[in-house]
């Protein structure tokens, strides 16, 4: 067949309601796939154990994100205030944690925030416009209401023909071939 | 699966005996509505050709926004003593009016993070549309108090950035505290509200038939894909950007008080107002969320998503935040009472009944007792009456903050120093112009973003629980 000389991304099939392609995701996990993906229009709750994903690794970066605010909020006023141009307020210490506290505070969300909203894009990969997935005609429904299970080409257990059949007795409906 | 079998059989063995009745819950999506009918709802608010109405309150706003622009340039051109601030007075309707700003962001962020994290499902349907009111109503805040330094030119110097002086902030001042704070509530509510909006940019960007529609939803989606990999990522950053928001909110009002409670003035250097101050900042922003939501509800039809039970919460948030003001007023009179501090006692009688007793009594009749209607269902249900009492403590929230501002400026120790302010028309006409500057922001982001996150409003309707059949 021609399709198979071509490049391909993977194959997709699409299902019609939640506990459809949850139970079908169960499956794709316990047959022991590691490059596929479940595309919703909305996160469905439990999908992250029925594929078996590990927990998301965007707090590493807001904790590092939380620490370095908290350090660059101490550094800013200790250097401002005490160092650099010392300040003598009230016959008060130049500094200490507490009177500059709500920077230090503020400066540690910030940070921490930035490091969320950071880690999310990094972890997600985001922006990502070219996608192969994008010139697919149904998956312009996957953000309203279909659900689609994509398997990809870059696993070991991809084949072609199987995967196919592996999804039509998931239950999927349209199944496709995406072209890388 | 296995993990709904395994917290069946957690279950307490009291339980069986006992039967507990299963009270249902009023449902948070009315007529059974569908995944389609929701991205079509929402979605249709920004594809529909330009209705008549919002060009004209478009036209209209950009008027009243004017009002702010032409009011500042006349300010910086001519000079400061174009606003009514005098000795004693230096602090007038510029600070009320950006603490009744920023108050009426807290409403927002309450919705976005706070009851996230309770797990209220309700807030979904409001949620978007309060985190966009947040953010425009600081930016209608920001605005006074960088004039009300006087040369706003040089309002860089209240950033840490080195200037021709030589000299740094002095991070002493609770006033440099505020500009962290509302610096950092602005830059992190404003992420929290793009990062949320995403996959329902996704979707528009996916229904878009225009190509400057697909480009515009394109750029701003980043090429969202809706896998589950992405959402795991997403629902975490999210979780977490609701827990950093929570004690982000509540610091804001805290210091936003300090500006008062950290000096000392009678009536101000009290240590009930940090907690009073966030008490009322709710209050009032959600005052202005039903404000704002009930006639787009009914423009836009949207009875199914906001419906009955949405309103009754808002409202009894509404007579429980009004409460706790209420009860704050309470206990300012006690402590003033109980002191033993003649400038305090003397302080709070004069709010009572010296020179500003009018604006007292407007602040409590509209925040004390109008909200109390809300123990009535009857009240409840009759959205122009809610609106209508909306509009009321919106208002006695703005003299809550006049009177506390001025009334404690101007009759504090020295009798023979005492003063009585009143605005000029040019401090009248930059607050009503905000309103314009605010609605301009706000009805851009109606026309053009998605009013209400239809991915989370997905994911409460029932047919997203994938263990119903």
């Amino acid at each position: 067949m021609n399709e198979r000389n071509e490049r391909i991304h993977g194959v997709a099939c699409t299902f019609r309601n939640v506990s459809d392609v949850f139970h079908a995701a169960e499956k794709v996990r316990d047959a022991g796939w590691k490059n596929w993906d479940v595309h919703t229009p909305f996160p469905i709750h439990g999908m992250d154990q029925a594929m078996g994903l590990p927990r998301s690794p965007v707090p590493r970066l807001t904790l590092l994100g939380g620490i370095t605010g908290f350090i660059t909020g101490c550094l800013l006023t200790w250097y401002m205030n005490s160092y650099d141009y010392p300040l003598i307020v009230g016959g008060k210490p130049y500094w200490s944690v507490i009177f500059p506290f709500p920077v230090i505070y503020e400066c540690t969300i910030l940070f921490a925030a930035f490091g969320t909203f950071f880690g999310q894009f990094i972890f997600n990969r985001l922006p990502h416009h070219h996608h192969p997935l994008f010139d697919l005609p149904q998956f312009s429904r996957v953000s309203d209401d279909t659900f689609m299970i994509v398997l990809e080409a870059r696993d070991p257990r991809f084949h072609l023909d199987d995967s196919r059949n592996f999804l039509l007795s998931l239950g999927g409906q349209e199944i496709t071939v995406i072209r890388a | 699966m296995a993990h709904a079998h395994d917290s069946s059989q957690e279950r307490p063995a009291i339980l069986d005996r006992v039967r507990p009745a299963e009270l249902p819950r009023s449902p948070l999506i009315l007529n059974n509505r569908g995944f389609h009918w929701i991205t079509d709802k929402v979605c249709g608010i920004v594809e529909e050709p330009t209705p008549l109405w919002w060009k004209v309150m478009f036209v209209a706003a950009l008027f009243v926004a004017s009002f702010t622009f032409i009011g500042l340039g006349y300010l910086v051109s001519t000079g400061t003593g174009t606003w009514g601030l005098r000795s004693p007075v230096g602090w007038g309707w510029a600070i009320v009016n950006f603490v009744f700003w920023v108050g009426i962001g807290h409403a927002g962020t309450l919705i976005s993070a706070i009851l996230c994290l309770l797990r209220q499902k309700w807030r979904t349907s409001i949620n978007r549309a309060a985190e966009a009111m947040t953010i425009f109503a600081v930016m209608c805040a920001g605005l006074f108090p960088l004039f009300h330094v006087g040369r706003v030119w040089f309002a860089w110097w209240l950033f840490p950035i080195p200037n021709q002086n030589g000299i740094w902030p002095q991070f002493r001042s609770p006033l440099e505290w505020d500009v962290f704070a509302v610096s950092t509530y602005f830059t992190v509510s404003t992420l929290f509200w793009y990062m949320g909006m995403i996959p329902d940019l996704g979707a528009i960007r996916d229904r878009a038939t225009t190509w400057w529609r697909k480009a515009f939803y394109s750029l701003l989606a980043m090429g969202w894909r809706g896998g589950n990999r992405q959402w795991s990522n997403f629902e975490m950053a999210y979780l977490l950007l609701a827990g950093l928001s929570t004690p982000l909110v509540l610091s804001v009002h805290t210091i936003v008080s300090f500006d008062f409670a950290v000096s000392n003035v009678p009536g101000w250097h009290t240590t009930i107002f940090p907690p009073y101050f966030v008490a009322g900042a709710i209050f009032s922003g959600f005052a202005m969320v039903l404000t704002l939501m009930l006639p787009l509800r009914a423009i836009y039809r949207l009875h199914d998503v906001i419906n009955q039970y949405h309103i009754d919460n808002m409202c009894k948030i509404i007579l429980a935040t009004g409460t706790m003001v209420g009860y704050a007023y309470a206990t300012e009179f006690f402590i003033a009472a109980y002191s033993g501090n003649s400038f305090e006692k003397f302080a709070f009688v004069n709010r009572a009944f010296g020179q500003y007793a009018w604006a007292y009594w407007i602040m409590v009749s509209c925040n004390v007792i109008t909200p109390q209607l809300f123990w009535f269902k009857k009240v409840r249900e009759n959205h122009s009456l809610v609106w209508i009492i909306c509009l009321f403590v919106n208002v006695g929230m703005w003299f809550e903050r006049f009177v506390i501002t001025i009334t404690s400026l101007a009759n504090d120790y020295l009798p023979s120093s005492w003063g009585y302010y009143s605005p000029t028309i040019v401090d009248i006409f930059t607050f009503f112009g905000t309103f314009g500057f605010f609605s301009v922001l706000f009805l851009l982001f109606v026309r053009f973003l998605p009013l209400l996150p239809m991915a989370e409003v997905k994911m409460v309707t029932p047919q997203a629980d994938p263990h119903a059949h």
